[in-house]
């Protein structure tokens, strides 16, 4: 680690801007589709609590978008202050979703602003509703296109080199890099089940500090259903996502799975501790590597042993993956339990000690989406466009990284906690309980 | 017409909408903490809630629309502008995130107006036109120089340059000039009468500092790059037109009639200084190192970005008008009288 090479100081404030901006993306992708369900259950049940939740969400969701617009920006512009040769050299080949992810945001915020200040605004909530598709559409397919340049780095196509030039490009066959489908299904699918699960944790809280009113009970409900239907999307496209890497990148998957040398029947180890290339105290299950990568317990799987030692990404990885996998596995396995439990009325998920479990979800989630990008970003070292240029090749000269660190940093930490402070003092002003009676009010005015 | 030109002509439309856009944002918000410094708060904030809180995150997006869109038709200006702006830049980006954390936690969120807040917000105002404008002068050359094939921005050369200056300074006048003008013609639609009298005031005491540096830096010019000056001079009547429509603009609001066509003169004023500068800068993207010919993308990604772009403002225009219509040129919400939020 060398503190004054500008390309380790550009890794670790791009790192740290990306950390910071994946929370609120995630949530920017993932709430959409929450509100929109809320409100669409809500307007077909006739159910004002329904429609209380979703407008309840939206007014806290404006706050992450706000927080997630300046991140944005700020990882935006980044990316050519940081990365200049990379952007130089890429901008050529992939820079065709970049643009149109600007036009998705574009008409997301567009739509986002429209929504947010007309509620009630017209005689039919059907129309209202209307308004929040093109904001889940634009949300969307911003994360499909910055994914998609994601995807590019992993595994580029779409040109040709000659003398260090990128000629013969094809702008559309960059864009569907094999590594497009397993990558657009897994960010979109563990942003949904994560925005889930952070709206099932609200509720669960809300309840553990006594609130008793049954509109808690159906956004629990409602969340944690579709929490499971998103983790098993998940672990569905997780296993895709497998094939994928031993296919296209295997020293990716090699590595993050301590498999050093290629062969049959490969083992898949969970947790443990090397020592020079043995996995100690692991837990290792037979055959479940190679079915992993090929569906079949007799495969060859790719070791680390075919590759050039500076091309190896770095072997801590595989805890990252754990992590990833095991939370994944988790509240898949959590939100089933709780939601045959409750159609079946046992009542120990309504137990102190369940609640704080659901509590947790929420963060465990967000831990995983860090460790699932922290996994595919370091895993792809040392290149950070596959193949073709290295990390360090990339990186600015600039000799003043070490202060923009500082400067993002102290910024990350006052937006972060701005909005935890803001949404709390938001919500516990105007607990739902205060706006459900003032809307009874208002209701029965009208009447007479 | 060429590729290249498409390129820059549409790259130069959205910074153009970008400097009207964004200079109402920002004067609105360094009027804001003025008057509430002076004792006369609330006068601006309504104003300034129903306005800009729907339209912040849009006017951003133009902000990042031409810096994506510049490193896509031309990726080399990341090589020589990445480098050398990281410092400015990161600046600026703070201050965006100032401006936008005040609108997601003081509008939006619990409504926190602490005062230090509101001063913050239009502090930062006046500090991002002063953090992204000098990238015009350093686009004249001179600034940044090379050292062993890498470029690097040499700052003493910059803080000390009277061009780099007065483009400062044309800047803090254009954005308070520009916001007072939209927001003179706002208030009177919403027939806020105090607030439209205290913006007409400050309209019209910034028209003359505005047209001032901006015939500064046309005399800066002349002496630190006089091939872009030579340039400027074919095309004088341009800018006479310009000068014109300024007039026009503050004969308008000095009389105290069609405030509409006065923000529609100060736009077209601008629109004509704006491109007949960038015409006279062509073909530099910065001297003498970039042209927009030998930094242009390959001719597959230059189509494929402009039928991109033409596919995006079919789905745009029409969500914009949407916007507009419900916002700007809506009577009751104009005036304050419905109040939707979420």
């Amino acid at each position: 680690m060398d503190f004054q090479d500008p390309a380790f100081l550009s890794r670790i404030l791009t790192l740290l801007t990306l950390s910071f901006h994946i929370l609120y993306a995630t949530i920017g992708v993932g709430v959409p589709l929450m509100i929109m369900i809320a409100q669409w259950v809500g307007i077909k049940k006739k159910d004002d609590h329904y429609i209380l939740l979703a407008r309840r969400w939206a007014r806290g969701f404006v706050i992450t978008v706000a927080v997630g617009v300046v991140t944005g920006t700020a990882i935006g512009l980044q990316l050519s202050l940081l990365w200049p040769n990379f952007m130089q050299l890429a901008g050529n080949v992939i820079a065709l979703p970049l643009f149109m992810e600007v036009f998705a945001f574009f008409f997301e915020a567009i739509f986002l602003g429209i929504y947010l200040y007309t509620w009630d605004r017209f005689e039919d909530q059907r129309k209202h509703f209307l308004l929040l598709i093109p904001v889940a559409l634009g949300a969307a397919a911003s994360s499909v296109f910055i994914t998609i340049v994601n995807a590019f780095m992993n595994q580029p196509q779409g040109f040709e080199v000659l003398n260090g030039e990128m000629v013969n490009v094809s702008p559309l066959l960059a864009m569907f890099s094999p590594a497009v489908p397993t990558k657009v299904a897994h960010v979109m699918a563990t942003a949904f089940m994560t925005s889930a699960f952070l709206l099932a944790s609200i509720a669960a809280f809300r309840m553990l500090r006594g609130s008793t009113h049954i509109y808690h009970k159906k956004a629990l409900f409602l969340t944690m259903k579709l929490g499971l239907v998103f983790a098993i999307a998940t672990a569905l496209i997780g296993d895709f996502s497998g094939k994928y890497l031993a296919e296209y990148q295997p020293e990716k998957l090699a590595a993050a799975e301590w498999h050093f040398e290629t062969g049959e029947e490969a083992e898949l180890i969970l947790f443990g501790v090397l020592d020079g290339e043995e996995a100690k105290y692991a837990i290792k299950i037979p055959y479940a590597l190679s079915i992993l990568a090929h569906s079949n317990p007799f495969t060859e799987v790719i070791g680390l042993n075919e590759f050039p030692e500076d091309e190896i990404p770095p072997l801590w990885i595989h805890y990252l993956f754990d992590t990833m996998v095991m939370i994944g596995m988790w509240l898949a396995l959590f939100s089933f339990v709780y939601v045959v439990a409750a159609w079946r009325g046992w009542t120990f998920i309504q137990a102190k000690w369940f609640r704080w479990l659901t509590v947790a979800g929420g963060p465990l989630a967000l831990i995983a989406i860090e460790a699932g990008w922290w996994f595919t970003e370091v895993g792809r070292q040392p290149w950070i466009l596959r193949g073709h240029m290295k990390v360090s090749e990339g990186a600015t000269t600039s000799g003043q990284v070490d202060l923009m660190i500082i400067l993002f940093a102290g910024l990350y930490i006052i937006l972060g906690i701005g909005t935890v402070v803001v949404l709390s003092r938001m919500y516990r002003r105007n607990p739902v309980e205060k706006e459900l009676a003032a809307r009874e009010n208002a209701k029965g005015g009208e009447e007479q | 017409m060429t590729l290249e030109i498409i390129g820059i002509s549409v790259l130069w439309l959205f910074l153009f909408l970008y400097v009207i856009v964004a200079s109402i944002d920002f004067g609105a918000g360094f009027f804001n903490a003025y008057s509430s410094f002076i004792g006369k708060q609330h006068i601006l904030t309504g104003i300034i809630q129903r306005y800009l809180s729907p339209v912040w995150e849009v006017t951003n997006v133009f902000f990042v629309f031409f810096f994506v869109g510049i490193i896509g038709f031309f990726p080399q200006t990341a090589f020589y502008y990445g480098t050398t702006l990281l410092v400015p830049a990161s600046l600026a980006l703070i201050l965006l995130a100032i401006r936008g954390s005040y609108y997601a936690f003081a509008t939006y969120g619990a409504k926190i107006n602490h005062r230090g807040y509101i001063y913050m917000y239009g502090l930062s105002g006046l500090l991002l036109p002063a953090a992204l404008s000098p990238v015009l002068a350093m686009s004249e050359g001179g600034f940044i120089k090379m050292d062993n094939g890498q470029p690097y921005l040499d700052y003493w050369t910059l803080f000390t340059s009277p061009l780099m200056w007065s483009i400062v300074v044309l800047s803090l006048t254009a954005v308070l000039y520009i916001s007072a003008v939209f927001l003179t013609w706002y208030s009177s639609k919403a027939g806020d009468l105090k607030a439209n009298e205290l913006m007409r005031k400050y309209a019209l005491i910034w028209a003359g500092p505005a047209i001032i540096t901006a015939t500064g830096i046309i005399y800066e010019l002349r002496g630190h790059n006089p091939e872009h000056f030579a340039r400027i001079l074919d095309l004088w009547w341009v800018f006479a037109v310009s000068f014109l429509l300024f007039a026009g603009t503050v004969y308008l609001i000095w009389k105290k009639r069609h405030y509409g066509w006065a923000f529609i003169l100060l736009m077209g004023q601008f629109f004509t200084a704006f491109f007949a500068y960038g015409a006279s800068h062509y073909p530099y993207l910065l001297y003498p190192y970039l042209t927009i010919y030998d930094s242009f993308t390959n001719e597959a990604m230059a189509i494929a970005l402009i039928i991109a772009f033409i596919a995006g403002l079919c789905l745009l225009l029409p969500s914009l008008y949407l916007l507009f219509r419900l916002f700007l040129f809506d009577k009751d919400y104009v005036e304050g009288k419905s109040d939707y939020h979420a």
